[in-house]
């Protein structure tokens, strides 16, 4: 049987100060931002693209990606996506999941996620962009 | 997770309906939360009819004439009775405000439906326990802190520095924003909250502080500061019109400010 759970006898103080600030965090916020940015100014070229991209075969496609700039821009494109979304994810777990294993665990996740669907995005750009 | 729904022990059962005064003309439902720590039962919500005819305006009034009149029992704080103190903060027709500056016809349909200030723990009836906001207003720091020896005379200050704090310093530690944020329901042991935070910027934005960089470096944490996501609950709530979320982006952009 689990002994019942005493009452912290920490004072309050105590309990708020914990274990101090991480002084972190402003990196995050600020990049959330930058990437924000960057994906409101690449939008329409990506949309273009991908209109482009409408009802053509791969070697059309492979066509369209061998130009540099759209490389480029859909690259630029992934990053700043992956990113944010990698950030933005780790809001949320850190919002509404308490249980620090859990959270730990989830997090965790979240950046293999990210990294795994930014570079398999990458991969098959660089890929169809050199005509292999 | 986070606890969306109440405990066992906090759903509201019931509630008592007292009747009527006798001989009153004109009458106001008053819907009040009602809790007692020591009789073991759940909350509920009684209901009771004023007479506004013999009663004051706002809702505090209301208050205070159930307590004089039917139930004396009924239990909640209250002091200048002019949106000074910041004592009678309650949830009042589902908005955090001032019982003593809200007016009762200002609730338009119906009942008068009052509670005690959402997610935090319950002393009786509507007085919240706000320990762990207080002590969070005082892990801020909330004195001028400097190193150079104290002057003669005062510390001075321009004109446009001491506007700098306008907006800011006029906040009563009511709790009606904190209590409105989600961020603070969920995360009240490492989120400040809107007060605390508001509080932050006052001293960071005084001209006579000597330890802005380190009231930042205190601040500086995903959890401390960064759980505002803006949503501007704080700025409705507050009975004094100001606004926490813009002097919550205050103090990011200086955290940004000062690494780029």
């Amino acid at each position: 049987m689990n002994a019942p759970k005493s009452p912290s006898m920490r004072t309050p103080l105590a309990r708020v100060r914990a274990l101090g600030s991480s002084h972190s965090g402003t990196s995050d916020f600020w990049r959330q931002r930058l990437t924000a940015v960057a994906m409101t100014l690449l939008i329409v070229p990506v949309i273009v693209v991908v209109l482009m991209l409408l009802g053509s075969n791969q070697a059309g496609a492979k066509q369209i990606f061998s130009s540099v700039p759209i490389a480029i821009i859909m690259l630029l494109f992934i990053l700043a996506s992956a990113w944010h979304m990698k950030i933005g994810m780790q809001v949320v777990i850190e919002d509404y999941v308490h249980n620090e294993k859990i959270k730990l665990a989830s997090v965790m996740a979240n950046n293999f996620f990210c990294i795994a669907v930014a570079l398999a995005s990458i991969y098959a750009i660089l890929k169809m962009s050199s005509g292999v | 997770m986070v606890e969306f729904a109440l405990p066992k022990n906090s759903k509201i059962t019931g509630g008592k309906a007292w009747p009527k005064p006798a001989g009153a003309t004109e009458t106001r439902e008053f819907r009040v939360y009602r809790w007692n720590p020591d009789d073991g039962k759940n909350p509920s919500v009684d209901t009771y009819h004023i007479d506004t005819s013999e009663c004051g305006p706002m809702v505090l009034d209301g208050l205070i004439w159930i307590k004089n009149h039917i139930d004396p029992t009924l239990t909640f704080r209250r002091s200048c009775r002019e949106g000074v103190c910041g004592s009678c903060a309650m949830n009042i027709d589902g908005q955090n405000t001032l019982a003593c500056t809200k007016s009762m016809h200002d609730v338009k349909d119906g009942a008068v439906k009052v509670n005690p200030l959402p997610h935090q723990p319950v002393v009786k009836d509507l007085v919240p326990d706000l320990t762990n906001f207080y002590a969070q207003y005082a892990s801020i720091e909330p004195w001028l802190k400097t190193t150079t020896p104290t002057p003669q005379k005062e510390w001075k200050q321009s004109h446009e520095d001491r506007e700098k704090l306008d907006g800011l310093y006029e906040c009563i530690l009511c709790a009606c924003c904190s209590t409105s944020c989600p961020s603070y329901w969920w995360n009240s042991d490492r989120f400040l909250g809107p007060a605390a935070l508001l509080q932050a910027t006052r001293w960071v934005s005084d001209s006579r502080d000597e330890a802005t960089g380190e009231r930042l470096d205190n601040l500086e944490d995903p959890f401390r500061l960064y759980r505002c996501h803006t949503i501007m609950n704080c700025a409705k709530a507050c009975p004094k019109g100001l606004n926490p979320s813009e002097a919550i982006a205050e103090l990011k952009l200086k955290m940004v400010e000062r690494q780029i």
